[in-house]
């Protein structure tokens, strides 16, 4: 169980996050709401990227406010990100072996890029470079995360760059991390097929949780704004 | 021959070479030859006017590889060899060059190593070399390679220049000529140290047309070394030419980069392009977010870099 506790972020002179509060437990929670409203800047303090102004994060019981991103990883914390990283010289394969934190065969690293819709032949050997594009370096994002297995599972706006045969892909991939991790899985969307599996929603504007709720309570709201997610960016901004 | 523990591991670290290598080989200890073997295709001749060899390939050899590493062990030796390969039309060979240097004193040592390659028409040649220092003295390890590339029409040379570490000073000159069609691939991986300087000159004149060059230098400097990358790709011709030197820089290092390109042909094609600075902040905080320390994470990257 991940808990928030009065999470403030202060950055040149703005109040980025006000005093968030949220508990996560196991399933998968989708936070939502408008560009700007702090969404990033809450899984960047959860993976230790960002240090919050003040407030305490608490993983099972232990306050894991002070650990740096290493040790936050090793307490089983995975984070995708918005814009994933590319890096000369490193092979899609490296890369797996060291999220997985083992050497994997072939046929193995081959398997997590399979769960991504990656025909793993074409990209294992591959260096993460400007060469792949922007939906396959963020899947190959997604297969890092799965090869971590680890508890908890941040995602930020995995479904940026992705094209409509591997969403359909991606919703799966989400479905089978929930039934086979048992852990907290929280991701950052805009997409209503990924709020709509969701097991909580949160939706954040202006630095602060607005709401909290299951996908019956929130979803019908958020859509009558027009049944768009710019709908919901506009209510906010 | 027998190798002893010291030649066993300087070959294995320049030329991944465990045992006497199959095929065609010319193994140079302390200015000596130590071993040689030629094939039914491959011919290594003494030169008699000056230190080096003749590595003669016939046309057509397919398939089979040349190893010619240099060990240099015996304290203060500084070692002159030109060595000239004359490769047939249509052959297709691997050559395996290299030199380890284990200083144990405090003089210096030194291998320069003067290669001319003359590429026969519709010849593929692959060409790694790996240049590498150790001991304990206090003597520098210094490597001057030379490298003459000739390329005749539709000939292909492919280059890949290691320098893995301990190589105190360098200064790698590399020419090449290039008639129609051929094509020349250059990869060249240096790590610098200490106080190591490392010197690349790359001049590749594309004469024939469509001709093509594509030089890409992958360069880490620590500790206090400098390394400098001049390269210049002359356009004569309908050709293309493309260059590309990536610096990582650790500590205190320097890499300069000069590239110069010369087109002098309405139909010729060249680019250049250099990024230079430290490892991204981003790349080791992806890393470390895998579990990963700061330094794994640096070493990580590095390595992959160079590999």
């Amino acid at each position: 169980m991940l808990e928030l506790q009065n999470i403030c972020f202060t950055a040149d002179g703005k109040d980025i996050l006000k005093n968030v509060s949220l508990t996560l437990g196991d399933g998968f929670t989708a936070v939502t709401g408008p560009n700007g409203g702090g969404k990033s800047t809450l899984a960047k303090v959860v993976a230790g990227l960002i240090t919050p102004t003040s407030g305490k994060i608490i993983l099972d019981g232990e306050d894991i406010t002070n650990l740096d991103i290493t040790e936050r990883a090793k307490k089983g914390i995975s984070f995708a990100f918005q814009s994933p990283v590319k890096f000369k010289g490193l092979t899609v394969h490296d890369l797996i072996n060291l999220a997985h934190g083992s050497a994997l065969s072939m046929t193995e690293a081959c398997a997590y890029l399979s769960e991504v819709g990656l025909c793993a032949k074409e990209y294992i050997n591959r260096e993460l470079n400007a060469s792949l594009s922007g939906g396959e370096l963020k899947r190959i994002e997604i297969a890092m995360i799965i090869a971590r297995g680890t508890k908890v599972s941040l995602f930020d706006e995995p479904e940026a760059g992705i094209d409509l045969w591997s969403f359909q892909n991606l919703i799966r991939v989400f479905e089978n991390m929930r039934a086979k991790i048992h852990g907290t899985i929280m991701i950052i969307s805009h997409q209503e097929r990924i709020l709509n599996i969701a097991d909580s929603i949160v939706l954040l504007a202006d630095g602060a949780i607005q709401k909290i709720g299951t996908k019956e309570e929130i979803l019908p709201e958020l859509l009558n704004y027009s049944g768009s997610c710019s709908a919901i960016t506009e209510k906010f901004s | 021959m027998e190798l002893d523990a010291l030649q066993k591991h300087m070959l294995e670290t320049i030329s991944d070479l465990h045992e006497i290598p199959e095929g065609a080989y010319n193994i140079r200890d302390n200015g000596q030859s130590a071993g040689r073997n030629v094939t039914a295709n491959i011919n290594i001749v003494s030169k008699e006017d000056k230190p080096g060899i003749d590595i003669i390939v016939k046309e057509n050899t397919k398939n089979e590889s040349v190893h010619i590493p240099v060990i240099l062990s015996k304290e203060g030796l500084k070692d002159l060899v030109y060595n000239d390969f004359y490769i047939g039309e249509n052959a297709d060979v691997l050559i395996v060059a290299g030199c380890g240097i284990h200083c144990g004193g405090d003089s210096d040592m030194q291998h320069d190593g003067i290669h001319t390659f003359h590429i026969g028409k519709g010849a593929k040649v692959k060409y790694v070399e790996k240049h590498y220092g150790e001991g304990e003295g206090k003597g520098g390890r210094i490597l001057n390679p030379v490298t003459k590339i000739f390329v005749e029409d539709g000939g292909l040379f492919e280059m890949e220049s290691v320098q893995i570490k301990g190589v105190d000073s360098t200064i790698r000159d590399t020419e090449a000529v290039l008639n129609a069609g051929a094509k020349l691939i250059i990869k060249e991986k240096i790590m610098t140290h200490e106080q190591q300087r490392a010197e690349t000159n790359f001049v590749v004149e594309l004469n024939g047309e469509d001709s093509s060059a594509d030089l890409v230098s992958r360069s880490v400097a620590k500790g206090h070394s400098y390394q400098i990358f001049n390269s210049k790709i002359l356009g004569n011709n309908k050709c293309y030419g493309h260059s590309e030197c990536d610096g990582i820089l650790m500590d205190e290092g320097r890499v300069v980069a000069v590239p110069s390109l010369d087109a002098a042909n309405i139909d010729a094609s060249l680019i250049h392009e250099a990024a230079i600075g430290k490892i991204a902040g981003e790349q080791i905080d992806k890393l470390r977010t895998l579990g990963l320390t700061q330094e794994e994470a640096e070493q990580q990257i590095v390595n992959g870099f160079l590999k």
